[in-house]
Order: structure tokens, then sequence, then C-alpha cells
């Protein structure tokens, strides 16, 4: 098993603590079927080496939400593992700023962790507050994951808290905004997902969602598989099964890649 | 963040997305730190291809740096010439943008950056 980044230095007074749902993101992230998916995708080497093929452009993998930054960190020490190759980039979005200096706090943490291990990391740009995918440029992202909001409520919190709010209060708006979905807790994940064929890239951009049971993943599933032929969602990780019913799972989301062009 | 960030974001106002005067946003005093990197050629060569040369041209000459070559190196350029090696690194790995704003060259709006992180969201009557 893959170290989990350390985040205790994180206030969790007003950032998402890592839970059963960001440990389920790590677990999937770095199983063996989706270690020989990203690889097959990303790096067309095997077994890995630190030597990526010449010539394929460095992955771009984005968290939104990125919150105390364990996944994102996970990722980004574990790249050489996980993609085959270090030289990725990764960066986080988050609507809160708190959790993006959390964030950045976390992967210097984990870079310093891989640094006296001598071993490598990817290359992280940054975060930037923002919400969900509104700050991309079009078709960059080859990798997104997004561990959303997705506990139903009657109402959605603001993105932005009111300035008048107490202390206490505000960081209560900002916990809210990490577990708050609304309707079948799938208001903020439906923006993402309908976002995804304009920011992913086009031959080798793929998404992990987290969804739980009331999110009624099945519905979500089907509905991009009707965006076109090439699109495919498919379940591959899950947890907490409870009469049959998965609690969470991580439903991966991708267009299948067209031949690989040898020019 | 990094100035190589800048590579990746747009304007996040709805109507500014179809413009191409959205890309790249532009920095407006803006204060640099420096981190020290060790060289990562492999690195460097692979992220080359994704990066949109005309618009890091014109936010180096934003940010106060040399211009670039009119036309991106391409792999044998890079490894022959140490100094455009060097000058990258700088430039696109070690460069980071710590205070200041982006502005969109499409509507105008400023997006802060405080302590290293820019700030996207927009007011309510932008939304």
């Amino acid at each position: 098993m893959l170290p989990t980044p350390s985040t205790s230095h994180v206030s969790f007074d007003r950032v998402y603590e890592p839970a059963e749902d960001s440990y389920l993101l790590l677990d999937t992230l770095s199983s063996e079927s989706e270690k020989e998916f990203l690889q097959d995708r990303f790096t067309h080497s095997k077994p890995p080496t630190s030597t990526p093929p010449k010539n394929s452009p460095s992955p771009l993998i984005i968290e939104v939400g990125s919150g105390s930054g364990v996944v994102l960190s996970f990722i980004h020490a574990h790249a050489l593992t996980i993609f085959g190759r270090s030289d990725i980039l990764t960066a986080g979005i988050d609507v809160n700023p708190h959790a993006c200096q959390a964030t950045i706090q976390t992967i210097r943490c984990a870079e310093k962790e891989q640094e006296v291990s001598k071993t490598s990391h990817g290359f992280y740009l940054g975060n930037v507050a923002a919400d969900l995918t509104g700050a991309l440029r079009c078709g960059e992202v080859d990798v997104l994951i997004f561990n959303p909001p997705y506990v139903p409520t009657p109402n959605l919190p603001s993105l932005v808290g009111d300035p008048k709010l107490s202390a206490f209060d505000a960081d209560s708006h900002l916990l809210e905004l990490s577990y708050a979905g609304g309707e079948d807790g799938m208001e903020v994940t439906n923006r993402l997902i309908e976002s995804l064929p304009g920011i992913l890239s086009r031959d080798r951009g793929c998404a992990y969602v987290l969804l739980c049971a009331q999110n009624k993943p099945e519905v979500a599933k089907e509905g991009i598989r009707k965006w076109g032929s090439r699109w495919m969602a498919e379940t591959v990780g899950s947890s907490g099964k409870n009469a049959g019913w998965e609690k969470l799972q991580i439903v991966r989301i991708w267009r299948e890649s067209p031949p690989i062009s040898t020019t | 963040m990094k100035v190589l960030t800048l590579n990746f974001l747009t304007c996040a106002v709805k109507a500014c997305k179809t413009t191409s005067a959205s890309f790249p946003l532009v920095p407006k005093e803006c204060e640099l730190v420096s981190d020290t990197i060790a060289p990562n050629p492999t690195l460097l060569t692979n992220l080359l291809p994704r990066v949109d040369w005309p618009a890091l041209g014109s936010i180096a000459v934003a940010l106060g740096f040399p211009s670039l070559s009119p036309l991106p190196p391409t792999p044998a350029d890079l490894e022959n010439d140490t100094k455009m090696m060097a000058d990258l690194h700088t430039l696109l790995l070690e460069t980071q943008i710590s205070e200041g704003s982006l502005v969109c060259a499409n509507c105008g709006h400023e997006y802060k950056v405080k302590e290293g992180i820019a700030n996207f969201l927009l007011p309510n009557h932008l939304v």
C-alpha cells in the first residue's frame, strides 16, 4: 500500500477532513486495474520506468474540490507508480480559499517526504479558487478528479459567504459547501459532469467522480453514455456494501481513444 | 501559482469563453517569487508540446522577462541550446506569481492573486 500524505497541519474547522470517501479515491486510483488503465493511456512502456516515451506530452491532472489536498498530493507523490511517469502536471481547484492554502501545504509536505526518500513526484502548478471547472481552458484536462458535495440537502449554500457572518458561521458555511449537494445530492455534481465534454482533452481525457447510493449512480452513468458512442462511464471502485447497495462508488468517465497514430 | 498555470486558465465569465481574447489572461502588477528546482529536461521537453507558445510569449513580456523566439523550440533545439533550456526552466518551472491580478482582455475583469492563489469566484452580477 502506498503511504497516505499527512494532513495534520490542516484546520478542519473550515476545510473538509479526509474521510472514507477520500480514502476510497486513493484506493481506487492506486488499484491494479486503474494503474493499468492510466499507464495504458498515458505511458506506453511497462513496467514503469522514470523515462516516459519521447514526445508524449505531460498529462495534466486536476482535482476539483481539492480540500485538505490528501487526494491530489497522493497522486502527485506517487505519480511514477500510478502513471508510470513522474513528469505529470498537477493542480487543484477549490471554492474555499482556506482549502486552497491547505492543499498547497499538503503538497509541499508530500514533496518533502518524497525528496527525503529520494523518490520522484509530479510538477505542481498551484491551486486556484473557482467554481468547479469555470476557470479552465477548453480541452486541456487529462485526468479530472472530483469528490463532490454529494449529501442530499433541501438547499444549496451560496458560493460566496455573506461577509457579515460571524467567524463561526463563516466556517460552517465553508464546511456546508464541502458536503451539501441539493436535490439527490447531485446538483453540484451534475454541473461538473455537464462541463466534462468541454474541458477534458480530446484523446486522453478521463474523470473520476465519487457518488453515493442516494445520488442514483446508474441514472448518472446512463446519462453520460448518451453523449455519444465513444463515451463510457463505469464504476471502478466501491465501499460500504449494504444489502447489495454500494454506499460509495467511484465512477470513471472517459472517451474511448481513437487508434494511436504513428506519425 | 506557477507561470505555467496561465496556460490552462481563461476568464470565468461565460460570455468570454467563446472569444479568443479571453486567453491568455494578462498578468498585471504581479509580484514574482522564484523556487529553486533541479533541472528536469524530460519534464520541460514533455510539457512544451502543450504550451500555447504565442500566449507564453505575451505572458513572459508582461512579467518583464525577455521576449521568446517566434517559434517554439523542437526537442532537438532544446537539447542543443543550454541557454534556452535554462531560460525556459526559470520561466516555466521556477517562477511563481504571488500577488497581483490576471486581466481578461475581452471583458476587462481582474482576477486577484493573493498568497499565490488566484480567485476566479465571480461577483453575482457576472455569474
